[in-house]
Protein backbone atom coordinates (compact mmCIF):
# COMPACT_ATOMS: atom_id res chain seq x y z
CA UNK A 1 0.00 0.00 0.00
CA UNK A 2 1.13 3.31 -0.68
CA UNK A 3 2.25 5.62 2.27
CA UNK A 4 -0.37 8.46 2.86
CA UNK A 5 0.61 11.57 1.44
CA UNK A 6 1.53 14.98 3.12
CA UNK A 7 -0.95 17.98 2.40
CA UNK A 8 0.31 21.65 3.19
CA UNK A 9 -1.95 24.07 2.69
CA UNK A 10 -1.03 27.47 2.02
CA UNK A 11 -3.65 30.54 1.94
CA UNK A 12 -4.08 33.58 3.91
CA UNK A 13 -7.31 33.15 3.93
CA UNK A 14 -7.86 32.04 7.45
CA UNK A 15 -11.83 30.92 6.60
CA UNK A 16 -10.90 29.23 3.39
CA UNK A 17 -7.51 27.17 4.13
CA UNK A 18 -9.51 25.65 6.95
CA UNK A 19 -12.31 24.73 4.56
CA UNK A 20 -9.71 23.02 2.44
CA UNK A 21 -7.70 21.01 5.49
CA UNK A 22 -11.56 19.83 7.01
CA UNK A 23 -12.38 18.65 3.06
CA UNK A 24 -8.85 16.83 3.11
CA UNK A 25 -9.73 15.51 6.47
CA UNK A 26 -13.58 13.93 5.37
CA UNK A 27 -11.55 12.79 2.45
CA UNK A 28 -9.50 10.51 4.80
CA UNK A 29 -6.52 12.39 4.62
CA UNK A 30 -4.61 12.66 8.16
CA UNK A 31 -1.44 14.36 7.45
CA UNK A 32 -2.64 17.79 6.66
CA UNK A 33 -1.28 20.87 7.68
CA UNK A 34 -2.46 24.23 7.03
CA UNK A 35 0.19 27.71 6.89
CA UNK A 36 -1.86 31.16 6.64
CA UNK A 37 1.11 33.71 6.46
CA UNK A 38 5.06 33.52 5.24
CA UNK A 39 6.45 33.36 8.50
CA UNK A 40 7.73 30.08 9.40
CA UNK A 41 6.28 28.44 6.40
CA UNK A 42 10.09 27.47 5.20
CA UNK A 43 10.73 25.75 8.28
CA UNK A 44 7.22 24.09 8.20
CA UNK A 45 7.85 22.56 4.78
CA UNK A 46 11.43 21.29 6.17
CA UNK A 47 9.53 19.56 8.76
CA UNK A 48 6.47 18.34 7.19
CA UNK A 49 8.57 17.33 3.95
CA UNK A 50 5.10 17.60 1.84
CA UNK A 51 4.10 15.71 -1.25
CA UNK A 52 1.52 18.39 -2.49
CA UNK A 53 1.34 22.01 -1.18
CA UNK A 54 -1.94 23.61 -2.50
CA UNK A 55 -1.79 27.71 -2.52
CA UNK A 56 -4.01 30.60 -3.82
CA UNK A 57 -3.43 31.93 -6.59
CA UNK A 58 -4.10 35.03 -4.78
CA UNK A 59 -1.26 34.64 -2.75
CA UNK A 60 1.49 37.40 -3.44
CA UNK A 61 4.41 34.90 -1.89
CA UNK A 62 4.03 32.42 -4.96
CA UNK A 63 7.39 33.96 -6.74
CA UNK A 64 9.38 33.02 -3.40
CA UNK A 65 8.06 29.90 -3.10
CA UNK A 66 8.60 28.80 -6.39
CA UNK A 67 12.44 29.97 -5.22
CA UNK A 68 12.17 27.88 -2.33
CA UNK A 69 11.67 24.82 -4.28
CA UNK A 70 14.11 25.25 -7.18
CA UNK A 71 17.21 26.16 -4.28
CA UNK A 72 16.31 23.83 -1.43
CA UNK A 73 17.99 21.13 -0.93
CA UNK A 74 16.71 20.22 2.51
CA UNK A 75 12.97 19.53 0.70
CA UNK A 76 11.77 16.97 -2.15
CA UNK A 77 11.08 19.08 -4.84
CA UNK A 78 7.60 19.84 -5.35
CA UNK A 79 8.13 21.73 -8.83
CA UNK A 80 5.71 20.06 -11.37
CA UNK A 81 2.18 22.46 -10.71
CA UNK A 82 0.22 19.63 -11.95
CA UNK A 83 0.98 16.02 -12.60
CA UNK A 84 -0.31 15.71 -15.57
CA UNK A 85 0.29 18.70 -17.63
CA UNK A 86 -1.71 17.35 -20.68
CA UNK A 87 -4.43 17.15 -18.84
CA UNK A 88 -5.31 21.14 -19.55
CA UNK A 89 -8.92 21.04 -18.92
CA UNK A 90 -8.15 20.33 -14.96
CA UNK A 91 -5.20 23.05 -15.05
CA UNK A 92 -7.39 25.40 -16.38
CA UNK A 93 -10.32 24.61 -14.18
CA UNK A 94 -7.99 24.89 -10.94
CA UNK A 95 -6.84 28.76 -12.28
CA UNK A 96 -10.28 29.59 -12.81
CA UNK A 97 -11.30 28.55 -9.53
CA UNK A 98 -7.83 30.19 -8.61
CA UNK A 99 -6.17 27.42 -6.74
CA UNK A 100 -2.71 26.21 -7.35
CA UNK A 101 -0.56 23.00 -6.43
CA UNK A 102 3.06 21.92 -6.52
CA UNK A 103 3.63 18.21 -6.51
CA UNK A 104 6.72 16.03 -5.66
CA UNK A 105 7.81 14.82 -9.20
CA UNK A 106 6.81 11.35 -9.91
CA UNK A 107 3.84 11.24 -7.93
CA UNK A 108 0.85 9.09 -9.56
CA UNK A 109 -1.72 10.90 -10.94
CA UNK A 110 -4.68 8.99 -9.35
CA UNK A 111 -3.20 9.91 -6.14
CA UNK A 112 -3.26 13.31 -6.98
CA UNK A 113 -6.33 14.26 -9.03
CA UNK A 114 -8.56 13.66 -6.10
CA UNK A 115 -7.09 16.23 -4.09
CA UNK A 116 -6.93 18.47 -6.44
CA UNK A 117 -10.17 17.83 -7.45
CA UNK A 118 -11.80 18.66 -3.97
CA UNK A 119 -9.20 22.07 -3.88
CA UNK A 120 -10.72 23.28 -6.84
CA UNK A 121 -14.52 22.40 -5.60
CA UNK A 122 -14.19 24.07 -2.20
CA UNK A 123 -12.27 26.97 -3.51
CA UNK A 124 -15.28 27.29 -5.69
CA UNK A 125 -17.57 27.15 -3.13
CA UNK A 126 -15.81 29.67 -0.72
CA UNK A 127 -16.29 32.11 -4.08
CA UNK A 128 -20.21 31.04 -3.87
CA UNK A 129 -20.73 32.36 -0.60
CA UNK A 130 -18.69 35.46 -0.70
CA UNK A 131 -20.75 36.41 -4.32
CA UNK A 132 -23.64 35.50 -1.97
CA UNK A 133 -22.61 37.60 0.53
CA UNK A 134 -21.58 40.44 -1.28
CA UNK A 135 -25.13 40.35 -3.31
CA UNK A 136 -26.76 40.19 0.43
CA UNK A 137 -24.82 43.43 1.14
CA UNK A 138 -25.63 45.19 -1.52
CA UNK A 139 -29.29 44.04 -1.34
CA UNK A 140 -29.19 45.61 2.07
CA UNK A 141 -27.05 48.72 1.03
CA UNK A 142 -30.36 49.25 -2.19
CA UNK A 143 -32.76 48.81 0.55
CA UNK A 144 -31.49 51.93 2.39
CA UNK A 145 -31.02 53.96 -0.31
CA UNK A 146 -34.52 53.14 -1.93
CA UNK A 147 -36.25 54.17 2.30
CA UNK A 148 -34.10 57.30 2.07
CA UNK A 149 -35.44 58.39 -1.39
CA UNK A 150 -39.22 57.69 -0.24
CA UNK A 151 -38.55 59.71 2.60
CA UNK A 152 -37.66 62.33 0.46
CA UNK A 153 -40.46 62.13 -1.51
CA UNK A 154 -42.54 61.66 1.43
CA UNK A 155 -41.63 65.22 2.66
CA UNK A 156 -41.46 67.14 -0.51
CA UNK A 157 -44.80 65.52 -1.91
CA UNK A 158 -46.57 64.46 1.13
CA UNK A 159 -47.31 61.33 -0.29
CA UNK A 160 -47.74 58.07 2.22
CA UNK A 161 -45.29 55.50 1.97
CA UNK A 162 -46.65 53.30 -0.47
CA UNK A 163 -47.30 56.00 -2.83
CA UNK A 164 -43.87 57.22 -2.70
CA UNK A 165 -42.65 53.72 -3.22
CA UNK A 166 -44.71 53.11 -5.90
CA UNK A 167 -43.52 56.61 -7.86
CA UNK A 168 -39.94 54.95 -7.98
CA UNK A 169 -41.38 51.93 -9.63
CA UNK A 170 -42.94 53.70 -12.33
CA UNK A 171 -40.36 55.56 -12.78
CA UNK A 172 -37.84 52.94 -13.08
CA UNK A 173 -40.25 51.37 -15.49
CA UNK A 174 -40.66 54.13 -17.39
CA UNK A 175 -36.94 54.72 -17.46
CA UNK A 176 -36.07 51.38 -17.68
CA UNK A 177 -33.75 51.45 -14.88
CA UNK A 178 -33.75 49.57 -11.45
CA UNK A 179 -35.33 51.61 -8.41
CA UNK A 180 -32.54 51.45 -6.61
CA UNK A 181 -30.65 53.68 -9.18
CA UNK A 182 -33.91 56.08 -9.41
CA UNK A 183 -33.34 56.35 -5.69
CA UNK A 184 -29.38 57.11 -6.05
CA UNK A 185 -30.73 59.97 -8.67
CA UNK A 186 -33.16 61.60 -6.31
CA UNK A 187 -31.06 61.42 -3.93
CA UNK A 188 -27.86 63.12 -5.37
CA UNK A 189 -30.37 65.56 -7.05
CA UNK A 190 -32.35 66.23 -4.06
CA UNK A 191 -29.17 67.21 -1.94
CA UNK A 192 -27.75 69.37 -5.15
CA UNK A 193 -31.08 70.93 -4.32
CA UNK A 194 -30.37 71.55 -0.79
CA UNK A 195 -33.51 69.74 0.54
CA UNK A 196 -31.40 66.99 2.71
CA UNK B 1 -17.30 50.15 -34.18
CA UNK B 2 -17.10 48.08 -31.25
CA UNK B 3 -14.15 48.13 -29.22
CA UNK B 4 -11.67 45.18 -29.76
CA UNK B 5 -11.53 43.55 -25.99
CA UNK B 6 -7.98 42.86 -24.70
CA UNK B 7 -7.28 41.07 -21.94
CA UNK B 8 -3.73 42.44 -19.98
CA UNK B 9 -2.51 40.84 -16.63
CA UNK B 10 -0.31 43.33 -14.83
CA UNK B 11 1.11 43.73 -11.01
CA UNK B 12 0.49 47.07 -9.43
CA UNK B 13 4.09 48.62 -10.04
CA UNK B 14 5.16 51.55 -11.48
CA UNK B 15 6.45 50.53 -14.51
CA UNK B 16 3.25 48.99 -14.97
CA UNK B 17 2.22 53.12 -15.56
CA UNK B 18 1.88 52.85 -19.51
CA UNK B 19 -0.45 50.39 -19.53
CA UNK B 20 -2.51 51.66 -16.48
CA UNK B 21 -2.14 55.44 -18.87
CA UNK B 22 -3.47 53.62 -22.05
CA UNK B 23 -6.76 53.03 -19.82
CA UNK B 24 -7.36 55.34 -17.58
CA UNK B 25 -6.70 58.64 -19.79
CA UNK B 26 -8.39 57.13 -22.99
CA UNK B 27 -5.71 56.05 -24.97
CA UNK B 28 -6.72 52.22 -25.15
CA UNK B 29 -10.51 53.63 -26.73
CA UNK B 30 -9.03 55.69 -29.73
CA UNK B 31 -7.32 52.85 -31.25
CA UNK B 32 -10.62 51.16 -30.67
CA UNK B 33 -9.23 49.01 -27.97
CA UNK B 34 -11.60 48.07 -24.61
CA UNK B 35 -8.20 47.07 -22.79
CA UNK B 36 -9.17 45.34 -19.69
CA UNK B 37 -6.06 45.74 -17.02
CA UNK B 38 -6.26 42.55 -14.43
CA UNK B 39 -4.32 42.99 -11.39
CA UNK B 40 -2.04 40.43 -10.22
CA UNK B 41 -0.07 40.20 -6.77
CA UNK B 42 2.68 37.33 -8.65
CA UNK B 43 4.58 36.40 -11.74
CA UNK B 44 3.76 33.29 -10.92
CA UNK B 45 0.27 33.97 -11.41
CA UNK B 46 0.45 36.02 -14.39
CA UNK B 47 2.73 33.49 -15.91
CA UNK B 48 -0.15 30.46 -15.08
CA UNK B 49 -3.12 32.90 -16.65
CA UNK B 50 -1.54 33.43 -19.30
CA UNK B 51 -0.75 29.94 -20.13
CA UNK B 52 -4.20 28.80 -20.09
CA UNK B 53 -5.15 31.43 -22.09
CA UNK B 54 -7.15 33.98 -19.48
CA UNK B 55 -5.21 36.85 -20.85
CA UNK B 56 -3.87 38.01 -24.54
CA UNK B 57 -1.31 39.64 -22.94
CA UNK B 58 0.44 41.12 -20.19
CA UNK B 59 2.81 42.96 -18.66
CA UNK B 60 6.63 40.22 -18.42
CA UNK B 61 9.91 41.00 -16.70
CA UNK B 62 12.02 40.93 -20.02
CA UNK B 63 13.45 37.36 -19.27
CA UNK B 64 9.96 35.56 -18.56
CA UNK B 65 8.58 35.47 -22.41
CA UNK B 66 12.00 33.65 -23.17
CA UNK B 67 11.59 31.41 -19.80
CA UNK B 68 8.15 30.56 -20.43
CA UNK B 69 8.75 29.51 -24.46
CA UNK B 70 11.82 27.38 -22.98
CA UNK B 71 9.38 25.76 -20.87
CA UNK B 72 11.31 26.97 -17.79
CA UNK B 73 8.25 27.18 -15.05
CA UNK B 74 5.69 25.18 -13.33
CA UNK B 75 3.40 25.93 -15.92
CA UNK B 76 4.58 27.37 -20.12
CA UNK B 77 3.04 28.11 -22.76
CA UNK B 78 5.11 29.59 -25.77
CA UNK B 79 4.91 33.41 -25.19
CA UNK B 80 6.35 36.42 -27.49
CA UNK B 81 7.42 39.83 -26.62
CA UNK B 82 6.79 42.50 -29.85
CA UNK B 83 7.32 45.45 -27.62
CA UNK B 84 10.00 46.57 -24.67
CA UNK B 85 7.02 48.39 -22.56
CA UNK B 86 10.06 50.68 -20.77
CA UNK B 87 13.77 50.44 -19.88
CA UNK B 88 15.80 51.21 -16.16
CA UNK B 89 13.49 52.01 -13.18
CA UNK B 90 15.33 49.53 -10.86
CA UNK B 91 18.12 50.00 -8.27
CA UNK B 92 20.59 48.09 -5.93
CA UNK B 93 19.58 49.08 -2.45
CA UNK B 94 22.25 48.10 0.45
CA UNK B 95 21.53 47.44 4.20
CA UNK B 96 23.18 50.07 6.39
CA UNK B 97 25.58 47.58 7.41
CA UNK B 98 26.67 47.01 4.08
CA UNK B 99 26.81 50.52 3.20
CA UNK B 100 28.86 51.43 6.23
CA UNK B 101 31.41 48.45 5.17
CA UNK B 102 31.39 50.05 1.65
CA UNK B 103 31.70 53.79 2.98
CA UNK B 104 35.24 52.13 4.92
CA UNK B 105 36.25 51.47 1.35
CA UNK B 106 36.61 54.64 0.01
CA UNK B 107 34.98 54.27 -3.84
CA UNK B 108 36.36 56.44 -6.26
CA UNK B 109 33.47 57.76 -6.99
CA UNK B 110 29.67 55.98 -7.56
CA UNK B 111 30.06 54.33 -11.03
CA UNK B 112 28.93 50.75 -10.80
CA UNK B 113 32.70 49.94 -11.41
CA UNK B 114 34.54 51.62 -8.52
CA UNK B 115 31.30 51.01 -5.95
CA UNK B 116 31.59 47.40 -7.08
CA UNK B 117 35.01 47.22 -6.67
CA UNK B 118 34.55 48.51 -2.80
CA UNK B 119 31.47 46.19 -2.74
CA UNK B 120 33.48 42.68 -3.00
CA UNK B 121 35.66 44.01 -0.19
CA UNK B 122 32.92 45.12 1.91
CA UNK B 123 31.35 42.10 1.40
CA UNK B 124 34.12 40.08 2.04
CA UNK B 125 34.48 41.83 5.22
CA UNK B 126 31.19 41.37 6.38
CA UNK B 127 30.79 38.01 5.43
CA UNK B 128 33.68 36.99 7.43
CA UNK B 129 32.46 38.76 10.01
CA UNK B 130 28.86 37.41 10.23
CA UNK B 131 29.91 34.11 9.60
CA UNK B 132 26.99 33.63 7.13
CA UNK B 133 26.73 34.34 3.18
CA UNK B 134 25.62 38.29 2.78
CA UNK B 135 22.29 38.15 0.83
CA UNK B 136 20.67 39.79 -1.25
CA UNK B 137 17.20 39.36 -2.51
CA UNK B 138 15.40 39.91 -6.07
CA UNK B 139 11.91 40.11 -7.29
CA UNK B 140 11.44 37.27 -9.47
CA UNK B 141 14.09 34.54 -10.36
CA UNK B 142 13.63 35.27 -14.18
CA UNK B 143 14.09 38.90 -13.74
CA UNK B 144 15.90 41.77 -14.85
CA UNK B 145 16.66 42.53 -11.54
CA UNK B 146 18.28 39.20 -10.88
CA UNK B 147 20.08 38.68 -14.28
CA UNK B 148 21.55 42.56 -13.86
CA UNK B 149 22.22 42.13 -10.52
CA UNK B 150 24.07 38.89 -10.90
CA UNK B 151 26.09 40.56 -14.06
CA UNK B 152 27.27 43.45 -11.87
CA UNK B 153 28.40 41.55 -8.78
CA UNK B 154 30.17 39.11 -10.93
CA UNK B 155 31.70 41.40 -13.20
CA UNK B 156 32.91 43.32 -10.23
CA UNK B 157 34.98 39.86 -8.70
CA UNK B 158 31.57 38.77 -6.15
CA UNK B 159 30.42 35.21 -6.94
CA UNK B 160 26.66 35.33 -6.78
CA UNK B 161 25.78 31.83 -5.45
CA UNK B 162 29.21 31.20 -3.56
CA UNK B 163 30.14 34.96 -2.11
CA UNK B 164 26.55 35.93 -1.64
CA UNK B 165 23.21 34.09 -1.70
CA UNK B 166 20.16 35.56 -3.90
CA UNK B 167 17.07 34.94 -2.45
CA UNK B 168 13.36 36.41 -3.86
CA UNK B 169 11.06 38.47 -1.93
CA UNK B 170 8.34 40.61 -3.39
CA UNK B 171 8.81 43.80 -4.66
CA UNK B 172 6.83 45.53 -1.83
CA UNK B 173 8.16 43.64 0.96
CA UNK B 174 11.81 44.67 0.40
CA UNK B 175 11.71 47.76 2.82
CA UNK B 176 10.38 45.69 5.36
CA UNK B 177 12.92 42.39 4.90
CA UNK B 178 16.00 44.78 4.81
CA UNK B 179 15.12 46.75 7.59
CA UNK B 180 14.33 43.66 9.96
CA UNK B 181 17.95 42.15 8.79
CA UNK B 182 16.40 39.42 6.80
CA UNK B 183 18.35 40.44 3.67
CA UNK B 184 21.26 42.64 3.22
CA UNK B 185 20.17 44.43 -0.04
CA UNK B 186 17.81 43.90 -2.87
CA UNK B 187 17.34 44.84 -6.46
CA UNK B 188 14.23 46.47 -7.39
CA UNK B 189 11.88 48.85 -8.81
CA UNK B 190 11.21 51.92 -7.60
CA UNK B 191 9.50 53.22 -5.08
CA UNK B 192 11.05 50.36 -2.94
CA UNK B 193 14.64 51.57 -2.98
CA UNK B 194 13.19 55.49 -2.68
CA UNK B 195 11.08 54.03 0.64
CA UNK B 196 13.94 51.95 2.06
CA UNK B 197 15.77 54.70 2.06
CA UNK B 198 13.44 56.84 3.30
CA UNK B 199 12.50 54.98 6.51
CA UNK B 200 16.60 54.77 7.08
CA UNK B 201 17.25 51.60 6.33
CA UNK B 202 19.89 51.36 3.63
CA UNK B 203 21.25 53.18 0.62
CA UNK B 204 20.74 53.00 -3.28
CA UNK B 205 24.22 52.01 -4.69
CA UNK B 206 23.74 51.23 -8.02
CA UNK B 207 20.77 52.01 -10.66
CA UNK B 208 19.80 49.54 -13.87
CA UNK B 209 19.99 52.57 -15.89
CA UNK B 210 23.81 52.45 -14.49
CA UNK B 211 24.84 48.92 -15.01
CA UNK B 212 23.00 48.20 -18.38
CA UNK B 213 21.97 51.14 -20.12
CA UNK B 214 19.05 50.87 -22.52
CA UNK B 215 18.48 47.61 -21.41
CA UNK B 216 14.49 46.54 -21.61
CA UNK B 217 13.23 46.31 -18.40
CA UNK B 218 8.95 45.28 -18.67
CA UNK B 219 7.65 43.79 -22.23
CA UNK B 220 4.96 43.15 -23.37
CA UNK B 221 4.42 39.71 -23.31
CA UNK B 222 1.68 38.12 -25.63
CA UNK B 223 0.57 34.56 -26.47
CA UNK B 224 0.73 33.27 -30.09
CA UNK B 225 -2.67 33.65 -30.99
CA UNK B 226 -2.80 37.50 -30.24
CA UNK B 227 0.07 38.10 -32.23
CA UNK B 228 -0.97 35.52 -35.22
CA UNK B 229 -4.33 35.60 -35.40
CA UNK B 230 -5.21 39.25 -34.14
CA UNK B 231 -2.14 40.91 -35.84
CA UNK B 232 -3.73 44.01 -35.90
CA UNK B 233 -5.49 44.47 -32.89
CA UNK B 234 -1.63 43.74 -31.61
CA UNK B 235 -0.31 46.44 -33.38
CA UNK B 236 -3.20 49.20 -32.59
CA UNK B 237 -2.01 48.14 -29.01
CA UNK B 238 1.35 48.84 -29.23
CA UNK B 239 0.34 52.46 -31.14
CA UNK B 240 -1.47 52.75 -28.06
CA UNK B 241 1.52 52.23 -25.31
CA UNK B 242 4.01 53.94 -27.52
CA UNK B 243 1.49 56.98 -27.11
CA UNK B 244 0.73 56.43 -23.95
CA UNK B 245 4.24 55.83 -22.75
CA UNK B 246 5.29 59.29 -24.41
CA UNK B 247 2.52 61.21 -22.12
CA UNK B 248 4.14 59.20 -18.91
CA UNK B 249 7.74 60.38 -20.36
CA UNK B 250 6.51 63.96 -20.77
CA UNK B 251 8.09 66.29 -17.84
CA UNK B 252 4.88 67.83 -16.82
CA UNK B 253 2.96 65.16 -16.58
CA UNK B 254 4.90 63.67 -13.69
CA UNK B 255 2.85 64.91 -10.96
CA UNK B 256 0.29 63.78 -12.25
CA UNK B 257 1.47 60.25 -13.47
CA UNK B 258 2.38 60.13 -9.34
CA UNK B 259 -1.02 60.98 -8.16
CA UNK B 260 -2.55 58.27 -10.69
CA UNK B 261 0.01 55.45 -9.86
CA UNK B 262 -0.31 56.35 -6.16
CA UNK B 263 -3.88 54.88 -6.03
CA UNK B 264 -4.55 51.97 -3.96
CA UNK B 265 -5.78 50.06 -6.76
CA UNK B 266 -2.17 50.20 -8.54
CA UNK B 267 1.40 50.90 -6.23
CA UNK B 268 -0.71 52.20 -3.09
CA UNK B 269 1.86 54.15 -1.52
CA UNK B 270 1.97 58.18 -0.72
CA UNK B 271 3.07 59.64 -4.00
CA UNK B 272 5.81 61.60 -2.78
CA UNK B 273 7.50 58.16 -2.64
CA UNK B 274 7.08 58.03 -6.90
CA UNK B 275 8.73 61.18 -7.77
CA UNK B 276 12.23 59.96 -6.98
CA UNK B 277 11.82 57.48 -9.65
CA UNK B 278 9.61 59.04 -12.31
CA UNK B 279 12.10 62.04 -12.46
CA UNK B 280 15.49 60.32 -11.89
CA UNK B 281 16.81 62.43 -8.48
CA UNK B 282 16.96 59.81 -6.24
CA UNK B 283 17.87 60.34 -2.74
CA UNK B 284 20.82 57.46 -2.22
CA UNK B 285 20.74 57.98 1.88
CA UNK B 286 19.39 60.51 3.97
CA UNK B 287 20.90 64.06 2.84
CA UNK B 288 22.66 62.54 -0.69
CA UNK B 289 21.25 63.04 -4.12
CA UNK B 290 21.82 61.71 -7.36
CA UNK B 291 20.39 62.48 -10.73
CA UNK B 292 20.77 59.71 -13.05
CA UNK B 293 19.53 60.10 -16.42
CA UNK B 294 17.13 57.62 -18.45
CA UNK B 295 16.67 56.40 -15.16
CA UNK B 296 13.02 55.09 -16.11
CA UNK B 297 11.66 55.36 -19.56
CA UNK B 298 8.83 54.31 -21.25
CA UNK B 299 8.98 55.56 -24.77
CA UNK B 300 12.53 55.81 -26.03
CA UNK B 301 14.85 53.81 -28.69
CA UNK B 302 14.39 51.09 -26.41
CA UNK B 303 10.29 49.73 -27.01
CA UNK B 304 11.63 48.09 -29.83
CA UNK B 305 12.52 44.20 -29.18
CA UNK B 306 15.62 43.47 -29.96
CA UNK B 307 17.17 39.55 -30.53
CA UNK B 308 20.38 40.34 -29.14
CA UNK B 309 19.23 41.72 -26.14
CA UNK B 310 17.21 38.16 -25.68
CA UNK B 311 20.16 36.08 -26.62
CA UNK B 312 22.07 37.96 -24.02
CA UNK B 313 19.31 37.12 -21.61
CA UNK B 314 19.47 33.87 -22.55
CA UNK B 315 22.98 33.79 -22.04
CA UNK B 316 22.54 34.85 -18.30
CA UNK B 317 20.74 32.00 -17.60
CA UNK B 318 23.20 29.34 -18.73
CA UNK B 319 25.51 31.03 -16.91
CA UNK B 320 24.03 30.64 -13.61
CA UNK B 321 22.33 27.19 -14.69
CA UNK B 322 18.76 28.45 -14.85
CA UNK B 323 18.69 26.97 -18.11
CA UNK B 324 20.04 24.31 -20.23
CA UNK B 325 22.21 25.16 -23.19
CA UNK B 326 21.07 23.37 -26.11
CA UNK B 327 20.55 24.74 -30.05
CA UNK B 328 17.01 23.51 -29.76
CA UNK B 329 16.32 26.63 -27.06
CA UNK B 330 18.78 28.61 -29.01
CA UNK B 331 16.14 29.04 -32.35
CA UNK B 332 13.44 29.14 -29.89
CA UNK B 333 15.33 32.30 -27.68
CA UNK B 334 15.57 33.68 -31.35
CA UNK B 335 11.82 33.94 -32.33
CA UNK B 336 10.57 35.58 -28.55
CA UNK B 337 11.91 39.26 -29.43
CA UNK B 338 10.26 39.67 -32.56
CA UNK B 339 10.25 43.24 -33.95
CA UNK B 340 8.21 42.74 -36.56
CA UNK B 341 5.33 43.47 -35.19
CA UNK B 342 6.43 46.21 -33.80
CA UNK B 343 8.12 47.65 -37.01
CA UNK B 344 4.55 47.25 -39.25
CA UNK B 345 2.97 48.94 -35.59
CA UNK B 346 5.29 51.85 -36.42
CA UNK B 347 6.01 51.60 -39.97
CA UNK B 348 3.52 54.51 -40.73
CA UNK B 349 4.09 57.26 -38.02
CA UNK B 350 7.14 58.81 -37.10
CA UNK B 351 6.76 58.13 -33.56
CA UNK B 352 10.53 58.71 -32.07
CA UNK B 353 10.32 54.97 -30.79
CA UNK B 354 10.01 54.13 -34.87
CA UNK B 355 13.63 54.48 -35.66
CA UNK B 356 16.04 52.05 -35.61
CA UNK B 357 16.79 50.09 -31.91
CA UNK B 358 19.16 51.31 -29.79
CA UNK B 359 21.93 48.28 -29.36
CA UNK B 360 22.12 47.38 -25.80
CA UNK B 361 25.24 47.86 -24.10
CA UNK B 362 26.01 46.58 -20.58
CA UNK B 363 28.74 48.01 -18.89
CA UNK B 364 32.03 46.22 -19.63
CA UNK B 365 33.82 45.66 -16.51
CA UNK B 366 37.54 45.33 -17.19
CA UNK B 367 39.49 44.99 -14.12
CA UNK B 368 36.87 42.26 -12.09
CA UNK B 369 35.50 41.02 -15.36
CA UNK B 370 35.86 36.73 -14.44
CA UNK B 371 35.86 36.45 -18.37
CA UNK B 372 32.96 34.14 -18.15
CA UNK B 373 30.20 36.76 -19.21
CA UNK B 374 30.53 37.20 -22.63
CA UNK B 375 28.89 39.75 -22.88
CA UNK B 376 28.35 40.87 -26.57
CA UNK B 377 29.62 37.58 -28.21
CA UNK B 378 27.42 36.87 -31.26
Amino acid sequence: MDAELSILVFDENTVRAAIIEAGLREAGHTKVATVTELVGLVRRIETLQPDVIVVDLENPNRDQLEHFFQVSRSVKKPIAMFVDRSDSSAIREAVEAGVSAYVVDGLRKERVKPILDMAVSRFNAVHRLNCELEQARSQLAERKLIDKAKGILMRRRGLSEPEAYRLLQRSAMNENRRIADVARSLISASSLLGDL
Amino acid sequence: MPLDVVHAGYLPLLDSASLVVAVRLGFAERYGLDLKLHRERSWATVRDRMSVGHFDCAQMPAPLPIAMSLSLGPLNTETFAPMVLNTGGNAVTVGNEVAAALKDEAPTDQSPAAIGAALRFAVARLSERKGRQIRFAVVHRFSCHNYDLRYWLAACGIRPDTDVEITVVPPSLMPEALSSGQIDGFSAGEPWNTIAVRNGAGAIVATKAEIAPNSPEKVLGTSRAFVDDRRDVCERLIKCLLEAGQWCDALENRPALAELMAEARHVAVDETHLMPGLTGELETAPGERRIVGSFLSFSCQGNRPDAGYARWLYRQMMRWGHGRADPTAASIVEKVYQPSVFGTATSADQAPSAGPTATFEPLRFSLFDDGRSNLLSK
